[in-house]
């Protein structure tokens, strides 16, 4: 326990002292992860959107996959995104591997499936009939969209906070195709893996503190804007 | 529904496209410059001693070229190297890495400095090793008396020099009492502590974790406990867009004599005592006093 007040003395010390190199730690784990996740809804919403509101055949399967990718494992994705990325392999002539983009790869590929799916889900339970007033109504196909997705915001910002705490809190792909590079591609979970590794556990509790103040105040800000907008 | 709700929705929406912009944006300048950026591959004891958080620096100020550190186990940071995944080795495992160079995946291969592993174990000590002159003699014991020992069992440097001890006595170490933690040296310098075992460490992260577990030093100071780290020049043939010359500035800026100065001085203000002694211009193990 003694240990676990050594920690939270020592975020609070990090934080307060500005300590630059945990701030650039801090920072780069908010980047990275908001750029997979806004990635992944612009990938997601169109994608789980379409597959809600069209039968086409294999639908079940392609709806399975989806489900099956809401839990991929990140050090399986990290593997492949890593052999993708080597110098040797297809993608070597971008030199990505090692780089914050790197990452960002990976957790797009980890987040866009949890997106997906849960856009999809949220889409489905719109009652049938909603629609077909709307079209009834006159709405075009665009507004139809629109609409749609208003109706369903409740849901899909659960898809945006399940995505982003996904890719926050992942370490095995970060580790993979980041790297744990200093002031490049050290992000909170790696450096806490690193600095368990070294026997600092007050480093390690400290940084493990200030991911989970992260995680709740991002979660805090997106549960906010949810809750407002919900209809009296 | 009021405007300013979806102003606001699509303030934060802009606010993520901006954080990939700025992520994305520094990554690419690597990519037109390739030459400026080392790969080195090397063991975790490096980075989690933190000799290279000060030697990086150093190197990147005297040469500009930027080094991507990549710290992973030996068989990893080997491998990386032969598939032309690095630019340049700093590894402990003489066998492995003469298996290298003598397939020509490697070239070049100098030593760079040495530390030492010690066998490690529960004060009550139920094989009976403390004190032993022979760390090969240790562990025929404690095979013998089935006392418990905590391996890497993950291809690392001190792995790889644990099973060169059991050839040596002649052991192929299995049982119950034979665990294997697949972890770095820190998790199973705690296994073996939780489970009251036999392991065997480098001293560098024992000092570091001395604080934390009761496990007294049972044998030290034995010539096969030598821990000698090299540097190695990766084969331009290995693979597309090996950064040869990277690797050898490297390669050089560890043999300096202002580095290994460094090395020398490095963990005395911390631990009391150096945690790597400098040897650049040995050519062999053998060489090394100790």
């Amino acid at each position: 326990m003694a240990l676990i007040w050594e920690g939270l003395r020592r975020a609070v010390g990090l934080l307060v002292g500005l300590d630059r190199e945990v701030l650039g730690i801090t920072w780069l784990s908010l980047q990275v992860a908001g750029a997979s996740t806004a990635l992944a809804l612009l990938l997601g919403i169109p994608l789980g959107s379409a597959i809600a509101l069209t039968r086409f055949p294999g639908r079940g399967l392609v709806i399975s996959l989806v489900n099956t990718g809401m839990g991929l494992p990140p050090v399986v994705v990290g593997l492949f995104v890593s052999i993708l990325l080597w110098r040797s392999g297809p993608l070597g002539s971008l030199e990505l591997l090692y780089t914050p983009t790197a990452i960002v790869i990976a957790q797009l590929v980890i987040a866009a499936p949890i997106v997906t799916g849960l856009t999809l889900a949220a889409v489905q339970q719109i009652p049938a009939r909603f629609r077909l007033q709307m079209l009834a109504l006159g709405a075009s196909r665009g507004q139809l969209l629109w609409l749609l997705l208003r109706e369903a915001r409740l849901p899909m910002l659960a898809a945006v906070m399940a995505g982003f705490g996904g890719v926050i809190s992942e370490i095995g792909a970060s580790m993979m195709v980041g790297g744990n590079i200093r002031g490049q591609t050290r992000v909170l979970t790696t450096a806490t893996v690193m600095e368990t590794a070294k026997g600092s556990f007050d480093v390690a509790i400290a940084l493990s503190l200030i991911l989970l103040a992260l995680t709740f105040l991002v979660n805090y800000l997106l549960t906010a804007i949810q809750q407002r907008r919900r209809p009296a | 529904m009021p405007r300013w709700t979806r102003a606001r929705a699509l303030g934060l929406a802009a606010a993520l496209v901006a954080a990939l912009a700025w992520s994305a944006g520094p990554a690419p300048a690597t990519a037109q410059t390739p030459s400026r950026v080392v790969i080195l591959s090397t063991t975790t004891s490096t980075q989690d001693s933190g000799l290279l958080d000060v030697l990086v620096p150093m190197f990147e100020k005297q040469t500009g070229y930027s080094v991507k550190t990549i710290a992973v186990g030996t068989g990893q940071a080997l491998a990386l190297a032969a598939r032309g995944e690095a630019d340049v080795s700093l590894c402990h495992a003489p066998a492995l890495e003469k298996k290298y160079v003598a397939e020509g995946k490697i070239l070049n291969r100098r030593l760079v400095m040495y530390n030492d592993f010690v066998l490690v174990g529960p004060a009550e000590d139920p094989a009976r090793v403390r004190g032993l002159a022979s760390a090969v003699e240790a562990l025929e014991r404690i095979a013998e008396t089935q006392s418990r020992f905590v391996s890497r069992g993950d291809r690392s440097g001190t792995h790889l020099l644990e099973l060169e001890l059991w050839k040596q006595a002649g052991i192929a170490p299995r049982g119950t009492w034979y665990l294997e933690s697949g972890q770095g040296m820190g998790q199973t310098l705690g296994i073996a502590d939780e489970r009251r075992a036999y392991t065997i460490t480098d001293r560098a992260t024992y000092l570091a974790f001395r604080k934390r577990v009761a496990l007294p030093i049972m044998v030290e100071r034995d010539r096969p406990l030598l821990n000698i780290y090299s540097v190695m020049e990766v084969n331009p043939a290995n693979g597309p867009r090996v950064n040869r010359a990277g690797g050898k500035a490297f390669a050089e800026f560890m043999l300096a004599p202002e580095t290994q100065a460094v090395i020398k001085a490095f963990g005395v203000d911390r631990y009391g005592q150096p945690l790597f002694v400098p040897i650049a211009g040995a050519t062999s193990g053998a060489q090394v006093g100790g």
